[in-house]
């Protein structure tokens, strides 16, 4: 049965063998049984939803993850593979009668070609440890998703992230050119590589972005890009966000594709100038960074023809960053804005759908609108060039009630996007955060063409089980509740 | 504008009905791509018509059979373009002869004769450019077709209409089915509409030549691919090597400075023939073979000169070659061959167009065949004889 694995149910004796098969595989110190032992993988970034694991594995050669494969799907059990645990959707929220397969410790840049401008990494690196690694060489590694710090390649590869470069530079499937794969049997094969357009289905294209649920990612060979020789950014502040939103169609209209491309309304610049000092405008309705990267000529041109526009869509002031230090300062407050969202709230909620530009005005009045509606504050985070929008739901879980609100206005977020032609997840992933808002996005047949994906890499249903792709029973429960909500 | 989605709705339901297969068409520009395709033709020419561009957002979406010719119009009104430079394989439209290839323009240099009366008016299509997954020069450093859609509409093989992806650069809900459609040649669905992401133009171009051999060639295309450079194609042939430097002016100039080499006069002629393939090159009847290989592979001494494109990533060879040693040869580098241009027997004889695949990755294509056509209706054969 495709697609199963939630429902499943082990008995008492194949978790015995499931639990001396782990032990023959993993040294003592590499499996995590038993409540206090797992409590700290019971969920990943989005803490609302928490699941205890049977077991998690943390392997640390390529053999045992596939020899764990080979017993998982033996007794049927599910497998939820695990990177940094950074991700915002759930995606890597343990199933119950399930392990967790955890790749932290595949931590090695294996090679670096300058030649062929790339690098082969292991799953468990860290976003920004590739880019620092390859930095002598004078590349980079173009997504850079805020969490980049911590979050690691492979749970880039699951979510296809993005980063507020990606106008430009392409998103994590446009910057990943193969993958070794262990399949749900432990069978390992190459996908992609580094010559153009493999032969048959394009199956590099499905495992990004596949939240886990295709196969489990041994190494990933990335592309380099080589480092811009200057990168300057420029800061406008806007006394409208719809002003703001029309600079951004008409820098793009004037054929520049900048480097970045960020708005902030104004509780979210308020948040993070308390936090990080930046020196935003804190009267500006919105804030629009827009960066210029290339050689100097290139950049002095571009950025001559950034601020014109800027000026001329009603910029109340401009400031163009003076130097690399306050470049980074400009930057080090978009890249705040979550924890700074964090620092003025108990809890929040971050949507992540992206809509076409052009509706910016109407989404945003309509996100004010229900905030009035649930007496919810909410900032919003946008990148711009791209369409995709972080509404910041800000709440106190303490209060009764509350998280549910908080959620439901979600909900109604996801489903605006929806409605204006765009979709519930840009960058963040369904995991099991918006599995719900699928049933809205999808018809029955496209979810039913998305789970024959999922069984024609996973026949048994095993890896991930449960996310993303939400069953024909859940999607009939919601149709009956979801659009009396609506009316 | 015409949508006739209905009609190709009542066709795939009939087909499935009879359980007799369907040999999609748009252009018939790439008809002779992949292994020769069987069953009963059915042409999505009549599907045409741009449904929404919004140069702003960087999206165009068009109808199948739309004319890439058409769409390719339209953005240029706005100073846009497909940064994928998809090839037509076709008479270049009335106006447009001439341009291209100077003095030797026109059908004569087309390798293949125009396609019977009337189709090749049309030429090629949006839904062919996107089943067809083939990409122009530009292709090394702006991406391939793949890289560029951002959502599909189709028929499967129950005759259900499917949306996935969307008109928006980020989205990530559910499996990126969209992609996968490019370049499956319509063995998956029949695609109805397709979004693609478009950019603008570049404020300036210019083409630089060297004289160097191939070995010196790739060493310098697989370094200079590596700083700063706004390279956005390259070709050697002959000892030449024609470098195009695209962006900001500024960013181009300094480029050539750095660079040195001689400057290409009819640089838009020389890439047009190239992605055309009516360059001197590709003249002929001899199959001509497709190399894909990691760009920094040296050179093969495989039998025959070749054209080599892509910073050294794509390379074209001509004549009968030894289809297992080629194959060898390319699998060896970490690449793989097509028999891109052949006849029918050529393309047995070698096994079928494309390099075969891994038993656990066929068994996986074939589950997904299943998955969206599960009675084989769509071009059986034409990308694998299992698909």
């Amino acid at each position: 049965m495709g697609a199963s694995g939630e429902q499943i149910q082990l008995g008492e004796a194949e978790v015995e063998r499931l639990v001396a098969g782990l032990r023959r595989i993993l040294a003592a110190d590499e499996l995590l049984l038993g409540r206090e032992e797992v409590t700290p993988y019971e969920c990943d970034g989005l803490t609302a939803y928490r699941q205890q694991p049977l077991a998690v594995a943390l392997p640390a050669r390529e053999e045992q993850v596939v020899e764990i494969l080979r017993l998982c799907h033996g007794l049927g059990v599910p497998v939820v593979a695990r990177g940094a645990g950074t991700g915002l959707s759930g995606g890597a929220m343990p199933v119950a009668q399930g392990i967790v397969l955890s790749l932290a410790k595949f931590m090695r840049i294996l090679d670096i070609d300058p030649l062929a401008r790339t690098a082969r990494v292991q799953p468990g690196v860290r976003n920004l440890a590739i880019s620092e690694a390859v930095a002598p060489y004078g590349f980079y590694y173009a997504p850079d998703p805020s969490s980049q710090i911590a979050c690691t390649l492979g749970g880039n590869v699951a979510e296809n992230s993005g980063g507020v470069h990606c106008l430009k530079y392409g998103l994590t499937v446009h910057n990943v050119l193969g993958l070794r794969v262990a399949l749900v049997d432990g069978t390992v094969v190459e996908i992609g590589g580094t010559a153009p357009d493999s032969p048959g289905y394009d199956l590099l294209a499905l495992m990004i972005g596949s939240e886990g649920m295709l196969g489990v990612v041994l190494e990933a060979t990335v592309r380099l890009t080589p480092k811009p020789q200057l990168a300057r950014v420029a800061m406008a502040s806007f006394d409208d966000v719809v002003k703001a939103g029309n600079a951004v169609a008409e820098i793009i209209a004037a054929g520049i594709i900048p480097a970045g491309l960020e708005m902030m309304d104004k509780p979210a610049t308020r948040a993070v100038e308390d936090f990080v000092h930046a020196g935003y405008d804190l009267e500006a309705e919105a804030i629009l960074l827009a960066e210029a990267d290339g050689t100097p000529e290139e950049v002095a041109e571009e950025m001559a023809a950034i601020c014109a526009v800027l000026e001329k869509s009603g910029a109340s002031s401009i400031r163009v960053s003076r130097d690399e230090a306050e470049r980074l300062l400009f930057w080090a407050g978009r890249k705040a804005a979550f924890p700074a969202v964090g620092r003025i709230t108990p809890d929040y909620l971050c949507m992540d759908g992206t809509i076409p530009r052009k509706h910016l005005a109407h989404v945003l009045t309509r996100i004010a609108e229900l905030s009035r509606e649930y007496g919810l504050r909410c900032a919003n985070v946008f990148h711009a060039g791209d369409g995709n929008l972080h509404p910041l739901i800000m709440f106190d879980a303490n209060r009764p009630g509350e998280i549910e609100r908080a959620t439901e206005y979600g909900g109604r977020i996801l489903e605006l996007s929806v409605e204006v032609g765009g979709t519930i997840t840009g960058e963040h992933g369904v995991g099991i955060e918006k599995i719900v808002q699928m049933c809205a996005q999808f018809s029955p047949e496209e979810l039913a063409a998305f789970r024959a994906v999922k069984a024609a890499f996973d026949p048994p249903g095993l890896l991930n089980p449960g996310k993303a792709v939400p069953t024909p029973r859940r999607c009939s429960e919601y149709r009956l509740t979801g659009s009396a909500r609506q009316g | 504008m015409n949508d006739l989605t209905e009609q190709l709705r009542e066709r795939v339901l009939a087909a499935a009905t009879a359980r007799a297969p369907l040999r999609i068409r748009g252009g018939g520009s790439k008809d002779f791509y992949g292994n020769p395709p069987s069953g009963e033709p059915l042409e999505t020419g009549g599907h045409r018509g741009i449904v929404a561009y919004e140069p702003t957002e960087l999206v165009v979406t068009a109808r199948c059979g739309t004319p890439l010719a058409e769409l390719e119009a339209a953005l240029e009104e706005k100073g846009q373009m497909l940064a994928f430079e998809p090839p037509r394989f076709s008479p270049l439209p009335a106006g447009e002869r001439g341009r291209g290839r100077g003095e030797a323009g026109g059908p004569a240099l087309s390798p293949n004769p125009s396609p019977a009366s009337g189709r090749g008016e049309l030429g090629a299509t949006v839904g062919g450019a996107i089943a067809a997954g083939l990409s122009g020069p530009r292709r090394a450093t702006a991406g391939a077709a793949r890289d560029f859609v951002l959502g599909v509409r189709l028929i499967d093989g129950r005759g259900e209409v499917l949306r996935f992806g969307g008109q928006v650069m980020k989205n990530v809900a559910g499996y990126d089915v969209s992609r996968l459609m490019a370049g499956a040649l319509g063995t998956l669905g029949l695609l109805l509409e397709v979004s693609l992401k478009v950019l603008p133009k570049p404020a300036a171009e210019a083409t630089l030549r060297f004289e160097l051999p191939q070995d010196k060639a790739l060493e310098a295309l697989n370094r200079w691919s590596g700083q700063p450079l706004p390279l956005s194609a390259s070709c050697w042939c002959d000892n030449l090597l024609s470098v195009r430097l695209s962006g900001a002016r500024a960013a181009v100039a300094a480029a050539r400075e750095r660079l040195g080499g001689e400057a290409l006069a009819d640089a838009d002629g020389f890439w047009q023939g190239l992605r055309e393939q009516q360059a001197d090159f590709f003249r002929g009847d001899a199959p001509l073979w497709r190399l894909s290989l990691p760009s920094k592979t040296p050179p093969l001494g495989l039998p025959g000169a070749p054209l080599i494109e892509w910073g050294g990533a794509q390379r074209w060879l001509r004549g009968e070659l030894p289809a297992a040693q080629l194959r060898e040869a390319a699998a060896q580098a970490g690449g793989h061959a097509t028999l891109f241009r052949a006849g029918e027997d050529e393309k047995r004889r070698a096994g079928g167009a494309f390099q075969p695949l891994a038993a656990p990755l066929m068994e996986i294509q074939r589950r997904l065949k299943q998955g969206f056509d599960p009675q084989g209706l769509f071009n059986p054969g034409r990308l694998h004889p299992d698909l």
